[in-house]
Order: C-alpha cells, then structure tokens, then sequence
C-alpha cells in the first residue's frame, strides 16, 4: 500500500536523526505484558502484549505415537495462524512462508534450549504425550517474534499435563484431572533487531519493520546461553554489528524472562 | 540435536573427526558450471555426498502481473529435496515446512546480491533441487546457485558463500557432515559474502556459550573464502569450455 511506503520513508528520516516514531531509545522495547491461563479447556495459553501487538499461544497435550528415530520423546510441534483478524494484509488459507519462518524459529528456540524436558513424556513402548503449541496472531504491529517466543514460553510453563490412564491395552487421557506441570527445562526467549539504514533498533513496531531491510532473532536461555538464531530479510550484518546484538540479547534476556 | 542418544557414535578421536578431517578442513568440493541446456544458468554441486543441482531462469516476465515492481526485479527461490535424496526411507515430494522456510532464507540472500534494480518488472527465479542430502545442504544449495546466477550473466555484487559450523563432541567443527549434523550440539548454516564480509544467511539452533556463537561465525567467514575459490574455478573452466567450443577467433 501506498501509505505505508510513505511512513516508510518518514520512519527511515527519523532513524537518521537518531529518534523513532514512538520516542523510543534504538534498543527500548515497548511496554510488555503476559496475560497467563486465558483460557480453560487447552491445558495452557498466553496472551503476548508487545505494544499495540498480541500474539495468543495455545498448548494442547495429546497422546501420540512417538517418531521412529525418537522413540522414547515426547513430540513437539509449533504451528503459527497469521489470522485476518490481525493485519489487512493477512488473508484466510493455507500457512504462507512468514508464518512457517516465525513458527520454525519459536520451534528451534524451545526445543535446542531443551525448555521441554521431552525425555520425561513417555508414556509406554510406542506411545508418547505429544505438546501442541499453536500461534495465533491477534494484532500484528511489529515484532511478532518476540511476542510469539514469549507468548508460547509462557504458555508452556503454565500448561498443566492430563492425567493418563490405562483403559487395559490402550491409553487415554483425563482432561478432568490436570494436576502435574510439564517437565521444564531453561527458559527461552527472544530478541529481534531490524536495520533501517545503516542503523539497528530492537523491537520495531509494523511501521518500523516496513523501513527495515533486514532482521537478526537471536534466542537465549535462563542459564546464559544462545539457542538459536535467525537472520532474515535481505540486509547482511557485520562481525561488529553480530556481536553486539548477541551481547545486546543476553543482557535483555533477563527482564523479559521474569515476565513468562 | 541429539547428543544423549545412546547411538550416538564417537565424532571426534585423538584431535580428528571421524572423516579424518581437522577441525577446519573441508569435505571435497567440486562445481561445475553450466550443466543444463535449458536454464538460462546452472550449476551442480559435489560436496562430501551432496549433490545438488541449481538452475537460473530469467530475468522474465512476472506471473501473476500484479506483483510486477516497477522499480527491480523480484527474486524467486525454490529449495527441495528429491524424495529418494536421503539415506532413509522415501521422503514427501514437494515443499514441506523445512524447504519453505529455507528457500524464503535463501531468496533473502539472493536479493542482497542481485542488482535486482538493473532488471524492473522482471522476475529472476533461483531453483535448488536437492538429488543427494549428506548435511549442509541449504548452504552447499546457495552456493551452488550463486554460481548459477553468474552463469545466467547476472549481474551481482558478490558470489556468496555457504558452510556450516557446530558444535561436536565439545569442539566447533567446519563443514559438518551428516553424522556431526545429526548428533552433535549445535548447527549454524551460515552464508557469507567474502566481499563485504557480511552475514546474509545465519541460522543456528543448538546450546552455545555467546563466545562460541562469536567463533562459529568467525570460523564460517574463513571457510567461506575456500569455498569462493571454488566458485571462481568453476566460472573460469566454464569460461575457458566456451571459448574452446567457439573456436579460434580473430577478435
């Protein structure tokens, strides 16, 4: 659309002159805030508030059969909705490359940080407790990633496991009785930086994120370590500019991860 | 990432891997230029068991109309895997949530180096079929293809360069093949482009100490200068095969 070129070019003017269109420090986040166990029948699920956007993760823990070169872990799988509910340019249908990208790289984040303690959901030979995390975009404006790895952080540490029992050969489980927690490991979140011109700023806001001409997510853990990193968008990042949002992402990673 | 898993053979002995590579050492790497008649430009890579093939067409027209930019040309990229490409059972074929998420990644890097604006209201599409997979293969895919595109007589800013780097048995190896990729601690692909020296592809997943992120890319930008070196040779015989098919020539 027309308009937000124009804001585009207005936004890539205003990082020349060191300032962003909220008033914002380059490397200010803005407000966040995590709505926990918003609903009751999944077993766990957030709200993300990143500013003006929110992203909704749902967990549902089913029985499954485990994947043959894993038999003894439990599965896990990250889906991402960008619903028309959320942004005009998000239309009904089959998941497009954004949303597998943003759903692959909450995926990589919480899986390589071992934050789901898989080993632990056997339930029998060829039989598993599988988690379902679910994405759903509900306001898009700017930094889904982040809102998403917080949303779907959260959701996991506060999903509760039902009960499974044995009905003589088969399983099934109990959503009535839903006392135990998932088996957690290191918490897990994320930082995103886009780059309008030559100029590197975290947590865009949509406008923002239409001036940039790349990303780098990287994802870091309680304990201090890196879990994952994505680089998207066509701009390249330099051995300077890479370290510092590494440094940048470990120092951030510690106000954010109170909030889960 | 399985590192606890109880088949998971010892990767590296007495300071080498069980290839008998160094740390930094290279699987043998072979690209030929120009394979296919059809293509606009091609290449196929040969790397440790890889073998991939990339085709360059365009610039042409864009299908459909309306995402025609006015300003530069679109960049299209496509990365499958053939389903008899790996070692296990058959595979799927088509794009799967892997290989939509890799060719976004890879069209990404081929729009920072195209002089996309030299060809408005084209498309240049970028296709990386996967015929062989033995680890790494989105890397050894784009590199294969940055040759395809200078083949085709793009004009780009740089070849760009893949590797990956992790970590293995507590070390961080270069070029990780198949067993280190799928039992060692952490992987990054990392695409390099020599010129600037600037990360244009860089996915990591895996536990690492930010030091050791610092070192991987550091260890991925060396190796992208061997892997170039490679890239250039095979222009330049492809080069030198069409000027012994033209003949001797006054001019």
């Amino acid at each position: 659309m027309i308009s937000d070129q124009i804001k585009a070019q207005f936004v890539k003017e205003l990082i020349k002159k060191n300032e962003r269109p909220d008033g914002r420090q380059f490397l200010q986040h803005r407000d966040i805030s995590i709505q926990k166990n918003v609903f009751e029948n999944c077993e766990g699920s957030a709200i993300c508030h990143l500013g003006d956007t929110k992203v909704l993760a749902g967990v549902k823990i089913d029985l499954a059969t485990p994947f043959p070169d894993r038999p003894n872990e439990g599965m896990l799988s990250v889906g991402c909705e960008f619903s028309p509910i959320a942004h005009p340019s998000f239309q009904a249908g089959p998941p497009g490359e954004a949303s597998i990208e943003l759903a692959r790289v909450v995926d990589r984040g919480i899986r390589a940080a071992n934050a789901i303690d898989l080993t632990k959901l056997k339930v029998a030979d060829g039989k598993v407790l599988g988690v379902f995390i679910d994405l759903y975009i509900l306001d898009h404006n700017g930094n889904l990633t982040d809102a998403a790895a917080m949303a779907a952080m959260s959701a996991v540490k506060n999903a509760v496991v039902p009960k499974v029992v044995q009905d003589g050969e088969a399983f099934k489980l109990d959503r009535e009785d839903r006392k135990s927690k998932l088996p957690l490991g290191e918490d897990v979140v994320t930082c995103t930086f886009e780059k309008i011109g030559e100029s590197i700023i975290l947590d865009a806001n949509i406008d923002e994120e239409n001036a940039s001409s790349g990303r780098l997510t990287f994802g870091a853990t309680t304990n201090g370590l890196v879990c994952s990193a994505q680089k998207s968008g066509s701009a390249g990042f330099n051995l300077t500019q890479f370290d510092e949002l590494l440094d940048l992402t470990l120092e951030k990673r510690k106000d954010l991860i109170k909030l889960l | 990432m399985s590192s606890n898993d109880p088949k998971k053979p010892k990767l590296i002995q007495n300071g080498k891997r069980m290839s008998g590579r160094s740390f930094t050492d290279l699987r043998p790497l072979k690209i030929t230029a120009g394979v296919l008649k059809q293509a606009d430009g091609s290449a196929m890579i040969e790397w440790g068991k890889n073998r991939i093939i990339a085709a360059v067409y365009g610039p042409h027209e864009v299908f459909p109309k309306f995402l025609t930019d006015n300003r530069k040309a679109l960049v299209g990229a496509r990365y499958v895997m053939a389903p008899f490409s790996s070692l296990e059972d058959h595979g799927r074929s088509g794009p799967n949530r892997r290989s939509i998420e890799i060719s976004k990644v890879a069209k990404h890097v081929f729009e920072n180096v195209i002089l996309t604006n030299k060809f408005p209201k084209t498309i240049i599409d970028i296709h990386m079929d996967v015929v062989q997979s033995d680890g790494g293969t989105r890397i050894a895919a784009i590199t294969a293809a940055s040759v395809a595109l200078a083949d085709a007589g793009i004009p780009v800013k740089d070849l760009v360069a893949g590797v990956a780097v992790g970590k293995v048995d507590g070390e961080l190896v270069v070029d990780l093949d198949k067993l280190e990729d799928n039992y060692g601690e952490s992987d990054a692909a990392v695409v390099i482009s020599p010129r600037s020296g600037e990360i244009l592809l860089f996915q990591m997943e895996g536990l690492l100490t930010p030091d050791e992120v610092k070192r991987t890319v550091r260890l991925a930008s060396d190796a992208a200068v061997k892997v170039r070196d490679v890239q250039v040779k095979a222009l330049k015989d492809r080069y030198a095969q069409v000027a012994n098919e033209q003949g001797e020539q006054l001019l």
